[in-house]
């Protein structure tokens, strides 16, 4: 019996017409398709489109002038819905990038979630106006879990972050890890790519919405515009 | 899993006399079909994008072979293993060896419909490896053992009675008398019991929406964020993916992206999408450090280049099922294996063969909407009727229906015997029912007249009417 790849390919191969050459050349241009219209705004206008799809998915914004202003706006977003005032942050954005002992009330941790947090906090990549998605990369500095297991996600995301499309998105990832490029294709990309368009969901119930269902109950952004 | 698409008529008879489904799928009409319809009124470059998906799974197919080995040679440069099961036995012998070799006890499982085609979760319960459904919907069936009657919504076919009923017996170590009314307390028990086994699972199994050739990455949406505890938190990462899911690079999967959600639950964006490349790097503080891709045939390439090519276009978003009257009707079981609606009509048979599931490709009005609301824009009527077509061919519809279609076809290329064959009975009938203007029975009629009465032919065929109208 010869072995399943060398079958599955043969059978492929002998049922498509394709000659390599497009599919290669595709491959290297990775050409962007129809680009909907919607995200192609001014500074002001982008951010204001990006806060409004977002809230439209039931996540929360909140800005801040600076980084320094970030553990404000989070403590004050943790009183208004009566939460607990402890944080797990990514390393990220640890003491050195935002000074989160200036507030007091908080009590901050680093590191990666274990299930018993009830606060979570990233640092985003980017955001997305055209469906105020945020666009979160894993990393030592970002563990993936802080977005999944608590109940309650902060992220935070500069104003000059946001792009109108995630098109814009994979340019920058391309070009920022560029260094990293193999001759062969794509070493750009981390362990996790995760786009997050609102608290988590489910519909499963009687098709009744529901939010929380295994990721946070609740997402807060706070963009920072400096 | 073991078929009952050979009794499809009956599975249908029985779905239509159970008032607890039907109250369950008539939710659906109001549903998902009107989200998808706003979702798409949002965004006018809907189309264009449906047309340009379409193309990019056109392009694919035809270059398949090229794709795959370059998805392959990325998955392996970023230290995950690609293996090529040809059959649903060859990818449950994998996905159970990688399990041994990992020590699972526990896997946990995010919704894939090819775990479903392959049986998996059977497979690892009769080896001693529990598996963990964790889409709420999923893990809801799966405490009932059965199987998803909807591909994207795999418990529609429940109310939320049912759903205390299961909990409340599958949860006994809970205090019997708690409430479970609302939705809300239901969600907040499943996911309570879930998070200790997200904790303690050794493998997490997910499926993929798409792979991408051009980054070796597999692409994975989901609302709740389970399918991310499922990857994110066990040592060990299996995706397991049919071969056309294959995508050439990110732009090509963003623009599939575009309309996934919205034709599937009018979201303009599942809630989370993720792109998973290779294991956990050295210096991450969490993810798996070993990702396998199972890519399964399963009977994909027979599909190339026959009528049914297209079929491998589809993106499994729902949206045929949430428009078919049929489907509607009778809800996802009756259709008797893991897919339904008329992708599933499609789909079976190539999967399973036409002997088990020759009733599916029936089991449709031709009403044409699923293919209006399609955004990979697959025929399915056409290649319903291919399948009905195959099953005249190869002598497999009922010999009454064969006469009957013979004699059809020979009255309708002969129109002078046609109108004279014709001509007769109406006015027979126009004479009968000139008084009531209808009939509440006719001879071999029985099928339309139990429900509803025939109107009376006013007299004269339309062809003669059609004559005369026009002397002057």
């Amino acid at each position: 019996m010869s072995d399943a790849r060398t079958d599955i390919l043969a059978a492929v191969k002998a049922a498509t017409p394709g000659t390599d050459d497009e599919a290669r050349q595709r491959l290297a241009d990775h050409r962007a398709g129809v680009i909907p219209a919607r995200g192609r705004l001014g500074d002001k206008a982008r951010v204001d489109l990006f806060i409004r799809e977002a809230e439209r998915v039931n996540a929360t914004v909140a800005r801040a002038s600076s980084m320094a202003g970030v553990p404000r706006e989070v403590a004050r977003f943790l009183a208004k819905n009566n939460l607990p005032m402890n944080l797990k942050i990514a390393p990220d954005i640890s003491g050195k990038t935002i000074p989160w002992t200036e507030q007091t009330l908080l009590s901050v941790e680093e590191g990666r979630a274990d299930g018993s947090e009830t606060a979570g906090v990233s640092r985003a990549f980017a955001g997305v106006a055209e469906t105020g998605t945020l666009v979160l990369l894993s990393g030592p500095g970002n563990p993936t879990t802080l977005s999944f297991l608590p109940p309650t996600h902060v992220v935070v995301v500069a104003a000059s972050e946001i792009a109108g499309d995630y098109e814009q998105i994979w340019g920058r990832l391309r070009a920022e890890n560029a260094d990293e490029e193999s001759e062969a294709g794509a070493r750009f990309m981390p362990r996790n790519v995760n786009w997050i368009t609102g608290p988590s969901r489910t519909a499963d119930i009687e098709q009744t919405l529901l939010l929380g269902a295994h990721g946070p109950q609740r997402l807060h952004i706070v963009i920072v515009d400096e | 899993m073991e078929s009952t698409a050979g009794t499809f008529k009956e599975n249908a008879k029985q779905a239509l006399a159970d008032a607890k489904l039907r109250d369950a799928l008539a939710k659906l009409s109001d549903g998902f079909p009107v989200k998808r319809r706003d979702a798409a009124a949002r965004l006018p470059e809907f189309d264009d994008l449906c047309d340009q998906a379409k193309a990019i799974k056109e392009h694919v197919l035809e270059n398949l072979g090229f794709y795959l080995e370059a998805f392959e040679a990325r998955v392996t440069e970023a230290g995950g293993t690609v293996h090529w099961c040809r059959s649903a036995a060859e990818a449950r012998t994998t996905i159970l060896r990688i399990c041994k070799q990992a020590g699972a006890k526990t896997v946990t499982k995010s919704k894939s419909m090819i775990s479903e085609e392959i049986a998996i979760n059977e497979h690892l319960e009769t080896h001693d490896v529990e598996p963990v459904e964790t889409d709420l919907g999923e893990y809801i069936i799966q405490l009932r053992h059965e199987p998803p009657s909807h591909i994207i919504a795999p418990a529609i076919h429940l109310t939320k009675d049912q759903i205390a009923d299961t909990f409340r017996e599958k949860h006994s170590h809970l205090d019997a008398a708690r409430n479970l009314e609302e939705p809300e307390t239901l969600l907040e028990e499943a996911r309570g019991e879930l998070r200790r086994k997200f904790i303690a699972a050794d493998v997490g199994l997910t499926g993929a929406n798409m792979l991408v050739a051009e980054t070796g990455s597999i692409v994975l949406v989901t609302n709740e964020g389970n399918a991310d505890l499922t990857y994110s938190l066990p040592k060990t990462h299996i995706a397991i993916a049919s071969l056309e899911k294959i995508v050439p690079t990110l732009e090509d999967a963003t623009t599939i992206l575009r309309v996934l959600a919205r034709s599937a639950t009018g979201q303009d964006m599942s809630v989370y999408t993720t792109f998973c490349t290779g294991p956990k790097r050295a210096q991450d503080l969490d993810g798996p450090e070993d990702f396998h891709v199972v890519l399964l045939d399963n009977g994909r390439t027979k599909m190339l280049g026959t009528e049914f090519h297209d079929m491998l276009r589809c993106i499994r978003c729902g949206a045929c099922l949430n428009h078919c009257p049929i489907y509607k009707a009778v809800g996802g079981h009756a259709y008797g294996w893991v897919y339904s609606g008329p992708m599933g009509a499609v789909l079976i048979p190539n999967l399973i063969g036409l002997d088990e599931a020759h009733h599916l490709p029936n089991a449709s009005t031709l009403c044409g909407k699923c293919e209006e609301v399609c955004p990979m824009r697959i025929p399915l009527p056409r290649m319903l009727r291919s399948w009905r077509k195959k099953q005249f061919e190869q002598e497999k519809t009922s010999f009454v229906s064969r006469t009957a279609l013979k004699a059809w076809a020979a009255l309708a290329r002969r129109p002078w015997l046609y109108r004279l064959a014709v001509a007769a009975p109406i006015a027979v009938l126009a004479l009968l029912g000139r008084e009531k203007g209808r009939f509440r029975w006719l001879p071999l009629g029985g099928g339309w007249t139990s429900l509803r009465d025939m109107p009376a032919p006013e007299g004269g065929t339309f062809i003669s009417r059609w004559h005369k109208e026009r002397q002057p």
